[in-house]
This record gives C-alpha cells, sequence and structure tokens, in this order.
C-alpha cells in the first residue's frame, strides 16, 4: 500500500499558529480521505516556520467499489414517480429490477459505484483542504484571489510504493503539485526532488533544516541548559517560550550573551519580562544569587565565525531595551519615593467602565471595603484601607504601562521604595490573586482584605449595571473573580455574611452612578441657564414641586430597594455556581451543596462548604447511605399522610403512646442524638453531628421494619406520624436532606 | 556590525545604494511627499496607489514626523523627525521576500553572517482605515523593517494585493554604520573635508522641535486648523465631478486627501501637546479616518485609481 507526503511550503507562518495548523491539515486530509472511502494506517504532521507537513502511510491504492440497493416506487406508480427515482439513482427503466413483495410488485434500483485511485480523491481532498483552511487570520497576495496565513509558494503531493514516488495533480490558485522541495532560506536554499518521507527528512536535514517541532525544542533546551551549566548558571524554564522560539528557526542554533553590568541591578523579572517579550530571549539565572545574570538567543543559523556578529548584534539590542526599562524604572523609583501622588491623581483620568466611573473612584470605593472587611479577615483596617488605596498606583507607572504583566509586582517594588510597610506593599502583589483554579491564594490578612474587597467591587458593580456574563462570554472575567472570592473565603476559613455584603456594594454602586449623573446634569445646566431659571421659577410651585419629587422619590426608592435585592439575590446564585464547579472537581456532588445551600446562613461560604463537606463524607460511609433511605421513607410516608388527612404532623410525639420495642428504642435514639447534634451544631462542628445523625440508620431501619406506621388505632397512628416527623426534623436541621438524589 | 571594504560609510549611501538598488528591481524612484506625514505610508505614492487595478512600483525617502517621540536630540534612538524608506509594489511579485534581502545585501548586511528572521507582525493603521499581515524583519534580533501585504486601505480590499516594505532608516544605518547614537552618524563620507554627522544636520532642530512640539504649539491654531482641514476636505470631495471650467471629469482626490494629511498631523501635534483625553483620542481617530475613506472612495472613481469611462455604471 502507498504512502502519501504532502508538503505545503510558504513564507514564514507566525510561530503561535503552526502547531495548530499542522493538526488541522492532518485532521482535514484523512478525515476527507476517509469519508471517500480511502483508508490508511497512520498519520502524523510536522511544522516549520515555512511548511506544514503531513505523511499518511499505508493508504489504499484506490477506495473499494461499493454496491448500494435502493428500493423505489412500485412497479405501477405513475411515470413521473418511476422518472424521478430513475434521476436520484442515475439509471433507466431497463436497468431497474421488479420484485413481487408483500405491497405488490416494487421497483429496485441497483446502484453499483466503481472504486477510484487514491490520487484522485487525494487531489481533491487536499484542494478543499487548502481552499478551506481554518486560519485565525488568512490573506490574498499578488493578482490572485487564494487565502492562505502568508503566500503559499509551493505545494509537493506524492504518493510512494515499492515501484517509487508519484506526484498527485493538482493545481489551487496557480500552484501546481510536484515533488520538489527547498532546503534552508540562507544555508541550503536550493530546490530538490523527494521519493519518500525518510528520504524527505534526511534531504532536509542536509539542508539544514530540522522538520519536527519538538526536535527543535528539544535541541534548543538540551543546548541551553548545557552552556548554561558550563558556566555554572541555570536557564529560566518557559516552555511557551520554547514553543514559539522552536517555531520561529528551522535550524537552531543556541547563543549565550551577556547582560551589561549597568542593568543587573534592575529587577529580574523585569529583566526577564523585557527579554522574552521584545526579544524571545531565555534568561540565564545565578542559582546563588537568584539574579538574571545572561540571556540565551536562539539563531537560525550557523555562521563562519560561529555566531559572534549574530550574538554582538543581539547584546547592542538588548542593552537598547534594557536601557529604556532602567529609564522607566528610575523614573518610577523617583515617584514612588515621593510618595506616588501624581499617580493617584492620573487615575482621576483613566475610565474604568463608562458606567462605573473612574479608577480613582474605584479605588476610593475599594479601600473603603478593605476598611469594612478588615476585622473579618484579622487585619489592621488602617493597614488594609492604606494598601488599598496604594494597590493601584503603579497603574500609571512608566514600567507597567511598557508591561502591563507586570502591575502589581511593580506595585510591592514602588511602595517599598516609598518606605511603606512590608504588607502594604505585599498587598499590592498579591490583590490581583488567586488569578485561576491553580493560582496561589493570598493569605497574609492585608492582601486578603484588599483581594476580597477588589474582586467584591467588581463583581457588585457589574452586577449593579447588568453586565453579567453570558454563554462563553466574560469580557470582564467575573467568573474567575467570583471563584476568587470564593477560594480566598474558604482557603481562609472567613466568615463572612454574603447577602447584606452584596446588597449594600450594589446600592453603592447605584447612589455612584446617580451621583455621577446628577453632578453631570447639573455641571450641565450650570453652564446654561441656571441664573435664569432660579429667577423664573415662582417660590411656591418650587416646594409643591420639591414635595412631590420627595414622595416619588421614596415610592422610587422602595421600587431601587427591591431591584438591588434582586440583583444581590442573582449574584449569591451566581457564587453557588462557581462554587459547585469547584466542589465537583473536588469529588462534593452539586445535590450536597443544593441540600446546604437550602440551610439558614448560606450566604456565608466557608459554612455552607462546612456542612457541605462533613454531608459528604457522611453520606459515604453504609451508614450515611442508609440513613438517606430511612429519611425519605419517612419523609415520603409523612407527606403522603399530611396530604390526605390535610394536617401537619409536626408535634407530639410521646413515648409513652409507642407499642414496640422497636419504637421505643427509637425514641431513645433521637432523644440522644438530639442532645448531641444540638450544641454541636451550635459549634458549627458538623461533622459530629453528622455522625449522630447517621447512628440514628439502625434504629430508624428496625422502626421501619417491625413497626406499621398507618395503625388501626389512630392514636397510634397519629403518634407515629409525629415520630417521622421529629426524624426528618432532626435531620433537616443538619442539612436539607431531602435535596440529595438516589 | 563588522566592516568590510564594501560596507557603506554614511547614512547617505545607504540612502542612495537603497534608491540605486529598487531603481534597478524597477520602481519609479519617487521624491518625499511635501507635506508632514507621520509614516512613509501616508505619501499618496502608498496610500492612494495601493488601491484600485493598476500596477505600481515605486520607491522613495519620505521624512515622518511622530511629535510624541522628540526627547531633544538626547535619546539615542528616538527623534520627532526621522526617514523611512519605503517601497510599493503592486501586485506584490512572488519573489518580494528575496528582493527584500537583496536590498539588505546591497547596503552591505552580510548574509553569511547575521540572522535574519521573519517574525509575525500585522499591520494596521487606525487613522488610515487600513491593515495588512506580514512581519517585523529581525536582523540579529533587531527590528530593521516591516513587510506587509496590503488586505485593505481606506475600508477598500486591495485587488490586487499590494506588497509594502518600510525600512527606519536611522535605526537600520546605526546598525550597519556600527554607531550606538543617532546624533554621532556619519551623514556624509567622514573622509570628506567637510563632513557632517546626523547631530551637525538634525540636533538643533530636534530640540527646536521638540519644545515646540511639547511644551508652545498654539493648541487653539492647531485645533482650528484641524477642523478647517476636515471641513475643506469634505468640501472638496462634494464638488461636481465634472470641471465647470474644463468641461474635463476631475475628482479633486489629492487636494482632498493633502487636507486629511493635514488633519492627521493637527491631531499628532495635538496628542504630543497633551491636550486630547483617553476617551477623546479614539473619536479624533475616527475623524481623520472617516477623511481617508473619503479619499479612498473618490480615488477609485478616478482613472489612476482603475476608473474607465466605458465602466461607469
Amino acid at each position: 500500500m502507498p504512502d502519501l507526503l504532502i508538503e505545503l511550503f510558504s513564507e514564514e507562518i507566525p510561530a503561535r499558529m503552526q502547531r495548530r495548523a499542522a493538526e488541522d491539515l492532518k485532521k482535514l486530509v484523512t478525515d476527507g480521505m476517509v469519508e471517500a472511502g480511502l483508508t490508511y494506517a497512520s498519520a502524523a504532521v510536522f511544522s516549520t516556520p515555512r511548511r506544514l507537513t503531513l505523511t499518511v502511510e499505508g493508504v489504499l491504492a484506490a477506495s473499494p467499489a461499493t454496491v448500494e440497493e435502493r428500493k423505489g416506487p412500485r412497479a405501477d406508480a405513475p411515470d413521473k414517480a418511476i422518472e424521478g427515482f430513475l434521476r436520484g439513482a442515475g439509471l433507466t427503466r431497463d436497468q431497474l429490477e421488479e420484485r413481487e413483495t408483500p405491497k405488490g410488485p416494487v421497483l429496485f434500483a441497483r446502484i453499483e459505484k466503481a472504486g477510484r485511485p487514491a490520487a484522485e480523491i487525494i487531489a481533491e481532498v487536499l484542494e478543499r483542504t487548502i481552499r478551506n483552511f481554518p486560519w485565525p487570520k488568512s490573506m490574498r497576495w499578488g493578482a490572485g484571489s487564494l487565502r492562505w496565513v502568508r503566500p503559499l509558494q509551493s505545494m509537493l503531493c506524492i504518493l510512494n510504493d515499492e515501484a517509487g514516488a508519484e506526484v498527485v495533480p493538482l493545481e489551487v490558485g496557480g500552484i501546481t503539485s510536484g515533488d520538489t522541495t527547498a532546503g534552508h532560506r540562507f544555508m541550503a536554499p536550493a530546490r530538490f526532488s523527494v521519493v519518500s518521507f525518510e528520504d524527505y527528512t534526511s534531504k532536509l536535514k542536509r539542508a539544514f533544516v530540522v522538520l519536527d517541532p519538538e526536535e527543535r525544542a528539544e535541541a534548543i533546551w538540551h543546548d541551553a541548559t548545557n552552556m548554561a551549566f558550563a558556566s555554572g548558571l541555570e536557564v529560566v524554564e518557559d516552555k511557551g517560550l520554547l514553543a514559539e522560539v522552536a517555531g520561529l528557526v528551522e535550524w537552531p542554533v543556541v547563543l549565550m550573551g551577556r547582560i551589561a553590568d549597568d542593568f543587573l541591578e534592575l529587577p529580574p523579572e523585569v529583566l526577564q519580562t523585557s527579554m522574552k517579550e521584545h526579544q524571545k530571549f531565555f534568561s540565564v539565572r545565578n542559582p546563588k544569587t537568584g539574579r538574571i545574570e545572561r540571556f540565551i538567543t536562539v539563531a537560525n543559523r550557523e555562521t563562519a565565525d560561529n555566531g559572534a556578529t549574530i550574538l554582538a548584534g543581539n547584546e547592542k539590542v538588548l542593552s537598547a531595551r534594557l536601557a529604556d526599562a532602567k529609564f522607566f524604572w528610575e523614573n518610577d523609583l523617583r515617584v514612588a519615593k515621593a510618595g506616588m501622588e501624581p499617580w493617584l491623581e492620573q487615575l482621576k483620568n483613566v475610565t474604568f467602565h463608562a458606567k462605573l466611573g473612574t479608577q480613582a473612584e474605584r479605588i476610593d470605593r475599594i479601600a473603603a471595603l478593605a476598611r469594612e472587611l478588615a476585622p473579618v479577615v484579622g487585619a489592621d483596617a488602617d493597614q488594609a484601607e492604606r494598601a488599598a488605596r496604594l494597590a493601584k498606583a503603579d497603574l500609571s507607572s512608566e514600567m507597567v504601562y511598557e508591561f502591563p504583566e507586570l502591575q502589581g509586582l511593580m506595585g510591592r517594588y514602588y511602595i517599598e521604595a516609598a518606605g511603606e510597610s512590608a504588607d502594604i506593599a505585599a498587598a499590592a502583589e498579591e490583590h490581583y490573586s488567586p488569578l485561576g483554579p491553580a493560582d496561589n491564594v493570598p493569605t497574609a490578612p492585608v492582601s486578603v482584605a484588599v483581594a476580597l474587597a477588589d474582586k467584591i467591587d467588581t463583581l457588585t458593580g457589574f452586577w449593579a449595571i447588568d453586565e453579567k456574563p453570558t454563554g462563553s462570554k466574560d469580557p470582564f472575567a467575573l467568573r474567575r473573580a467570583a471563584l476568587g472570592v470564593i477560594r480566598l473565603v474558604l482557603d481562609n476559613d472567613l466568615s463572612l455574611s454574603f447577602r447584606m455584603l452584596l446588597v449594600e456594594r450594589i446600592t453603592f454602586h447605584e447612589l455612584g452612578k446617580e451621583l455621577r449623573s446628577v453632578t453631570d446634569a447639573a455641571r450641565e445646566i450650570d453652564s446654561l441657564v441656571a441664573d435664569q431659571l432660579h429667577n423664573l421659577v415662582p417660590k411656591d410651585f418650587t416646594t409643591d414641586f420639591l414635595r412631590q419629587q420627595l414622595s416619588d422619590e421614596i415610592e422610587a426608592n422602595h421600587k431601587k430597594a427591591w431591584e438591588n435585592m434582586r440583583r444581590s439575590a442573582e449574584l449569591l446564585s451566581f457564587f453557588y455556581d462557581r462554587l459547585k464547579v469547584y466542589l465537583r472537581d473536588q469529588g462534593i456532588r452539586h445535590d450536597i451543596i443544593d441540600a446546604s445551600i437550602a440551610m439558614q446562613g448560606n450566604d456565608d461560604l466557608t459554612l455552607l462548604v462546612k456542612r457541605a463537606r462533613a454531608l459528604s463524607d457522611v453520606l459515604k460511609t453504609e451508614d450515611g447511605e442508609n440513613l438517606i433511605q430511612g429519611f425519605k421513607r419517612a419523609n415520603n410516608i409523612l407527606t403522603q399522610a399530611q396530604e390526605a388527612d390535610g394536617v401537619e404532623y409536626s408535634y407530639g410525639a410521646d413515648p409513652k403512646f409507642a407499642e414496640t420495642d422497636e419504637e421505643h428504642a427509637l425514641f431513645a435514639a433521637l432523644d440522644q442524638a438530639e442532645a448531641k447534634i444540638a450544641p454541636a451544631m451550635a459549634q458549627q462542628d458538623f461533622a459530629t453531628a453528622m455522625a449522630a445523625l447517621a447512628a440514628l440508620r439502625a434504629p430508624i431501619d428496625a422502626f421501619f421494619e417491625a413497626v406499621k406506621i398507618n395503625a388501626d388505632n389512630a392514636t397510634v397512628r397519629r403518634n407515629r406520624l409525629n415520630l417521622l416527623s421529629r426524624i426528618t426534623t432532626l435531620c433537616t436541621s443538619v442539612a436539607d436532606l431531602s435535596r440529595i438524589e438516589g | 556590525m563588522s566592516q568590510t571594504s564594501d560596507a557603506p560609510k554614511s547614512f547617505q549611501e545607504i540612502i542612495l545604494r537603497l534608491q540605486t538598488y529598487w531603481a534597478a528591481k524597477g520602481c519609479a524612484i519617487l521624491q518625499p511627499y511635501d507635506m508632514e506625514v507621520g509614516a512613509g505610508t501616508f505619501h499618496p505614492a502608498t496610500t492612494l496607489r495601493s488601491l484600485g487595478t493598476r500596477p505600481w512600483a515605486a520607491a522613495y525617502v519620505q521624512p515622518s514626523r511622530r511629535p510624541t517621540d522628540g526627547r531633544y536630540g538626547e535619546n539615542p534612538n528616538r527623534l520627532q523627525h526621522y526617514y523611512q524608506y519605503q517601497v510599493l509594489i503592486k501586485p506584490s511579485p512572488p519573489d518580494l521576500q528575496e528582493l527584500y534581502l537583496g536590498s539588505l545585501e546591497a547596503i552591505g548586511v552580510d548574509m553569511a553572517l547575521h540572522d535574519i528572521r521573519f517574525v509575525e507582525d500585522d499591520w494596521e493603521s487606525p487613522t488610515l482605515g487600513a491593515w495588512g499581515l506580514g512581519w517585523e524583519v529581525w536582523c540579529d534580533g533587531m527590528e530593521v523593517s516591516q513587510f506587509t501585504y496590503f488586505q485593505q486601505v481606506g475600508g477598500h480590499d486591495c485587488h490586487p494585493v499590494s506588497g509594502e516594505l518600510t525600512y527606519g532608516l536611522e535605526r537600520l544605518a546605526m546598525y550597519i554604520l556600527g554607531v550606538d547614537h543617532v546624533m554621532d552618524m556619519p551623514f556624509n563620507d567622514p573622509q570628506t573635508p567637510i563632513a557632517l554627522s546626523y547631530g551637525d544636520v538634525f540636533k538643533q532642530t530636534e530640540e527646536e522641535y521638540a519644545r515646540w512640539n511639547f511644551d508652545t504649539a498654539d493648541t487653539e491654531v492647531l485645533l482650528r486648523q484641524f477642523n478647517e482641514a476636515e471641513a475643506h476636505c469634505r468640501e472638496i470631495l462634494q464638488a461636481p465631478h465634472e470641471d465647470p471650467k474644463t468641461g474635463k471629469r476631475i475628482i479633486m482626490v489629492h487636494p482632498a486627501y493633502d487636507q486629511c494629511i493635514k488633519a492627521s498631523h493637527m491631531f499628532n501635534l495635538l496628542d504630543a501637546r497633551g491636550v486630547i483625553s483617553v476617551t477623546e483620542r479614539q473619536a479624533y481617530i475616527g475623524r481623520v479616518r472617516t477623511l481617508a475613506k473619503l479619499c479612498a472612495d473618490a480615488f477609485v472613481q478616478t482613472t489612476a485609481g482603475g476608473w474607465q469611462p466605458d465602466s461607469a455604471a
């Protein structure tokens, strides 16, 4: 069976797109082949900056012939119906077969499709693939209309077997397929022909092209770490950068260069970011001092001077870049040491969101909230407020303007330079955290206060203006913020009543919004006709008008209060949704969380999760599982009886009406359990409460086994129903077990 | 950079070599446009000529002004007035990359010693309503050129596509000549009796303009001129296509486009004076873009833009 080799050779493909494009090429071509009946044994793809290569082994030489039988109309059907059937089948009347069926004579068509040679199918599939390739961004060039990521220059497409290789003939947008490719752009630019994948890779290697991106990445990492090691240094690992650099070269040559002494005092993060973002350099660290002292760059060629010219050039460029960084750093430090006032002032002119005001207004809100939250998280209120006021100051710094990814981190450096406490400085860096499910959660109280205040302000703000995430759209990363709040609260074991907190913050946003619009309006009126208006309006009218205005306002305020209650309830359930996703990953089922949400105090997330965890644990035991069954049985019987009788059985079960031992035993067990559960619940010791509950399993089971609830004696029956009620009440005092599934 | 006997000796020699090279490759060597522009792309030989179906090949030096980049001539790399070398070929030839690499060799870059890379960089000009895909070209880690295949200009799809090359001349020349501060770069042959450095020519003007750009340009005048240019551009394009005096069909695209260029420069100056807020910025850019689009719309109605009398609907 033949093998297929395809290479799409183009001008330089952006590094970030290469891998995905190679995978797409494989999928589109092999899917298309299989769809046309052309199966294969295996397929693999490779990419370099200038080529996407697909090799498919063990391809059928031709698609198999197929026969399809189609049932048509009855033999005596009107001509029109038969003609239609013939058209669909592509046959003539004499080619149809008439068969007797229980419904009379029916026409049958036998449609035979001959197999097609592989080359024909591949040519079709490849053309379709090229014309419909899912590039994130594509372009036209020259006078043509074909689209590709950059101009497509040549197409290699061959099928080869023992007999030799043959070009699969096709033409797309003026490019004709062939059996040739070119080597390295500078080191071996000549074109050459190939007869198989092995031939192709080995000739490419001789022409200074390593086809496999993994192989290039490994070679780069290997050489880089060796080179660093030889100087007693280590390369700072960066997988993303490694993949990108491997996508920028066909023949990687690793070179290590020096960073001029002038720049070694810059924060290591600044060096690292500047080198990576601008130059795609790896940082090389001195393991003893932790300082970044050298860099690794990867060239795309060998040279007669062993890279000396290239390295000298790169060092020069880096110096110019770092001179900029140093300039920013020194300017920033001057502002920082003087107290950062100009930066805070500048944030008054930066809009956070048109409906939520400026960054400065946002900082005011966060500072107030951080102060409010301070006692809950165990932070000093003044420290928390101060930290919140400074945490975003670095957004105005030159360094963060240049490297936005250094926000927070630069804040820490600058706040330290300003002589503030280490806690306040740390809060600047940590208050954005946690950024994702894997990111560390801050634990220092001041950081926690600011981090919580920041996120709660964002969430309540966007809820107040009805900008909620929908479907896959979450432009303000509100899901991440909510998860951040959840993790901050849980990891730090904080007890916070969210319901009122959220209403309060949402209302606060509302006021801010109104204040802004009122101020705007006032400013407008002022600039227009304030004086005239005042003189023109009669005094009485003004008072009446104001009185009416006031009562309208009270009514409007009630409406608004309700509206904000609704918003905060929605936001709370948004938290619950995030919480379910988060806990699901930790093996806690959503119904267990629902059972906990249904309880008093459900807006204290720590309490809620403690309850859920305890419930989850107990449900994993045999007693727990059976207790649920017992509870459900009791609950069902009780509900049915209550519906039938129109009475609520909720109180007054009395042991004196108990008839059986099992009944007496259950009374005793309930007394015992209640005695344990009440104090445990008072201390939020859910584990103990749940264990006490689980201990009820045996007496409840025994009770159901021995006792008929619907006894003939009405008093006994009522007593038993009230006893069931005692069970369900006790059970649901710990969690709403009726929500547990199964 | 390593010096060989063939290495250029001055800034102007690099420019002259580029001119000679691209002339030999069949480009019309044009002269700079006689107005203040922010980049070589603004020259009508690029903006307007990239539109329509008629083939085009031109190369030129364009003095460019970016008022906010002024540093009083003190920064080794930053200038408020600098030179770009611009090449535009329509349709883009299949060997444009090779042609480009040839131009680097022509100015003394030895391909056997240097590491040249094409690194993804998509170009977009919000003021011109234009975008394209291409690369920034790196030589030993330094960006030496922009290489773009125009996809859209002034809101019009480019058909055929133009290939555009932009060389930042000072930076490229500093690298080739091995100079660390732009002001130290030899402007003419350093062996000549009256040798002039870049600083001899431009240090004083950089100071003068930096002061004017940042602190003294009259913002009221600039703002008025912006508004006037905007209004005038529209008026010019609203004139009937037939000239009442000659009876000829004369659409005054270039005079209108001059007003668009003027508005754009006024905006850059206002920006440097720091009187444009972040929110206003987008609005100003949008106003210039509208003018650029109107000019593009008009240009494709002209002969140079591919219009033919019988093709009129």
